[in-house]
């Protein structure tokens, strides 16, 4: 094992100049983090109203590129894709800074982070959040144990052991379970409209299909370009078929709700809706925003429904870029944020995240990124030097 | 448990000894709750706020975005969303009291992940100040908007204190706990006891005799998005 | 094994477990003042029977115990009198009952845990009498 962490301390330039990058970064959401937890959540744009926002958002959208790590685990596991082969590892380190960043944004969000394990000596079934702790943790165990010795074994030139099979098959209805957990989390809530409607599981699970293998396929053209390892053609078109299928089906969700909405009028539903896309009372925060979702979207579409610019490796790029933004626009703020208006009582209160609250967010994507960067650098120079 | 409902004495004679005991003047009741009478309640009046906010210390942020507050005045359009009706005038402008409706099947307990939040076997919904870990699940799951979080330290923006409660720390979630304090010492909770017009009714909903259950057939009665089946305990006479 | 750059390893060893150990040698020998909490407060003073709820050495040993177990009954499961094992029955409240005597919880609860250096950490929310507000 240590030989395997080894390849981590030795890198190009560039490697060490990513990581101090990203180290800064962390630094000063640290430092932000430590004036929050002097001053408490007012330093953020959260409310009385708004209790909810970028840190929960970026918990939820993250959560899904988590379990996105099933849609190369799956083919290449159950239905035997070979393509997958050569990038489930990198679908499965993906999972563990997904998941890694999910615990952070939690963690950054508590009004009481010193209380984080009462939520283990008080279990509490009845609570969705409880569920979410237990699946988010056993699905970090899963991916390193899984990643870490299949990687080795094939440093080693040798078969992985027996027994990461059936954690492999474990790890499969697991990644679902962690995203439709955390959509549930939501969809249970009686009074807040946008979420209470059982799509949203539905939703949650289409856009994660879309944006984790989007994310993927960018970071294995990232892959390509800086190391001497390629990610091969055919994992990347078959993954980009992936997204486009879960991006069409995304969007075809958001359709259904706007229908239901749009044709009853009924107020709770439409509401929200209203808000994010033509503003309520005169409150439009989050117009901008979501029309850019809207426009990414239809970019990405177009770019992926059509074959050439599917099949061209710079367009595809550009697709996946555009379906990663638009999802994290919807589901990684306007998700979170409209569900709290209007508020109880009907009334529209914004929100809109603070400085620092942007700069300790970055920080916890840092964090993720330095989580990444590492594995995959590992898991790189070990396929390098296994002559991949 | 058993040992503590035993007369003091019976226990002493067997030679064992309970720990502790409920209060000596305690108010019990199988379900606790509260009838506003908005007949009654005098425009511009904040009696019934202001003693809960002195008696429990909850600040005065001053800020609406982060504020506290227990009890609080609303319109029937704020109470009732959705149900207000364009050409009825007398409803506008008439005030109804709101606070937590200590629901009998309340959404903001059942996700609590810590039990922080927890439902009494008299009917109130408690808060647990010592174990809630602030994650606000329980802010967006009450229908009602009857929970505030602590976003900064209370301490400075308490006028006066009120040397018999605690305060609550940044970082929690607070509400109104239907005076459970007071209950134990055998007094009323500060709101209703504050109301000079009688607006305010407090009782043992179960209890046919009660003052809140004959109410509740004084006039029609309303609860607040009942729909929701969250069975809030809070019952307005519009 | 091989051990690649030894003596600059061993070496760097050395002064990391000299820094871990640091509280322990540094004040080897020296003679620290046992706490001694303060019970000179007004109700304290005009008691007959300077008496605590249980005897001193209990309350030393188990009086985090005590509270919590004050907390739960009383803010979870509604119970307000507690009967101590000499049969005398109190009120479960810090700030009504402990700190009725112990007003001065700077100079009582604040010289054992300063010593020990655990922050009680309920003054944030229980108040403390006016006396120990700087």
């Amino acid at each position: 094992m240590l030989t395997m962490l080894e390849k981590a301390f030795t890198g190009s330039r560039r490697y060490w100049a990513w990581l101090l990058l990203l180290l800064i970064l962390t630094g000063a959401g640290l430092i932000c983090y430590l004036w929050q937890l002097d001053r408490g959540l007012s330093i953020t744009g959260l409310s009385r109203d708004v209790s909810w926002g970028l840190y929960i958002g970026q918990f939820t959208f993250l959560v899904g590129v988590a379990a996105s790590a099933v849609m190369v685990v799956l083919p290449y596991y159950l239905h035997n894709i070979k393509e997958f082969g050569r990038i489930a590892i990198f679908g499965e380190f993906l999972a563990v800074a997904a998941v890694v960043m999910c615990v952070l944004f939690i963690l950054v969000d508590l009004g009481k982070p010193s209380r984080l394990l009462n939520i283990v000596l008080y279990p509490s079934p009845n609570s969705l959040m409880f569920w979410d702790m237990v699946a988010l943790s056993g699905y970090l165990l899963l991916n390193l144990v899984i990643g870490w010795n299949v990687l080795e074994s094939e440093r080693n030139a040798v078969p992985p052991p027996r027994w990461v099979r059936p954690l492999v098959y474990i790890s499969i209805p697991w990644a679902i379970s962690i995203h439709t957990v955390t959509a549930f989390l939501y969809a249970g809530l009686p009074d807040k409209h946008y979420w209470f409607t059982a799509i949203t599981a539905a939703r949650f699970l289409a856009s994660a299909f879309a944006s984790g293998p989007a994310l993927l396929i960018l970071l294995c053209l990232l892959v390509r370009r800086f190391t001497r390892f390629d990610p091969g053609r055919g994992a990347l078109q078959k993954l980009a078929t992936i997204v486009t299928y879960a991006m069409i089906v995304n969007v075809l969700f958001l359709g259904f709700e706007l229908f239901t909405a749009l044709y009853s009028r009924v107020p709770g539903h439409v509401h929200s809706f209203e808000y994010l896309f033509l503003g309520l009372e005169g409150h439009g925060r989050l117009v901008p925003l979501m029309w850019t979702f809207v426009a990414l979207a239809v970019v990405a579409l177009v770019l992926l429904l059509n074959p050439r610019t599917r099949a061209g490796e710079t367009t595809l790029a550009a697709a996946c870029l555009a379906v990663f933004l638009s999802i994290w626009i919807e589901k990684g703020l306007g998700f979170v944020v409209a569900g709290f208006i209007p508020n109880a009582f009907g009334h529209v209160s914004e929100y809109w995240p603070t400085l620092p609250e942007a700069l300790i967010s970055l920080g916890v994507w840092s964090i993720g990124f330095l989580i990444l960067t590492v594995f995959y650098k590992i898991a790189v120079t070990v396929k390098e030097e296994v002559g991949q | 448990m058993g040992v503590g409902l035993l007369p003091l004495t019976d226990v002493l004679a067997q030679g064992a000894r309970p720990q502790v005991l409920p209060g000596r003047e305690a108010l019990s009741a199988a379900r606790w709750a509260m009838v506003f009478d908005s007949r009654r309640c005098r425009e511009g009046c904040q009696d019934c706020i202001l003693a809960c906010h002195r008696v429990h210390n909850v600040p005065d942020i001053g800020d609406v975005e982060e504020e506290v507050k227990w009890i609080w005045t609303t319109s029937y359009e704020g109470a009732f969303p959705g149900r207000q009706h364009d050409y009825i005038d007398g409803l506008r402008s008439k005030p109804f009291v709101v606070l937590c409706n200590h629901c009998a099947n309340p959404s903001c307990v059942r996700v609590c992940p810590t039990r922080a939040t927890f439902k009494r076997s008299d009917g109130i919904v408690m808060m647990d100040y010592h174990r809630c870990i602030g994650c606000r699940y329980c802010m967006a799951a009450c229908p009602y908007g009857a929970r505030s979080f602590n976003f900064r330290d209370p301490r400075p923006y308490l006028d006066e204190v009120n040397p018999d409660y605690p305060t609550r720390e940044k970082g929690v979630v607070e509400k109104c706990n239907f005076c459970a304090e007071r209950l134990a010492a055998g007094i009323p909770p500060a709101c209703v006891e504050a109301c000079r017009d009688g607006a305010l009714a407090f009782g043992d909903i179960e209890d046919p005799g009660s003052e809140v259950r004959k109410l509740l057939n004084s006039g029609h009665v309303l609860r607040r998005k009942p729909e929701l089946g969250t069975g809030p305990q809070v019952y307005y006479i519009v | 094994m091989r051990i690649y750059n030894a003596p600059s390893i061993i070496a760097g060893l050395l002064v990391l477990i000299g820094l871990l150990t640091f509280p322990f040698w540094y004040n080897a020998g020296d003679v620290v003042a046992a706490p001694e909490p303060s019970l000179d407060t007004p109700v304290l003073q005009g008691l007959q029977d300077k008496q605590c709820i249980e005897p001193t050495p209990y309350m030393r040993s188990k009086h985090m115990e005590l509270l919590r177990h004050w907390r739960d009954e009383v803010v979870r499961k509604g119970k307000a009198i507690y009967v101590a094992s000499d049969g005398r029955e109190y009120e479960m409240s810090l700030q009504g009952t402990c700190l009725d005597c112990h007003s001065n919880t700077d100079q009582f609860c604040g010289r054992c845990h300063d010593y020990a250096g655990v922050e009680p950490g309920c003054w944030t929310c229980h108040l403390q009498p006016e006396e120990n507000v700087p």
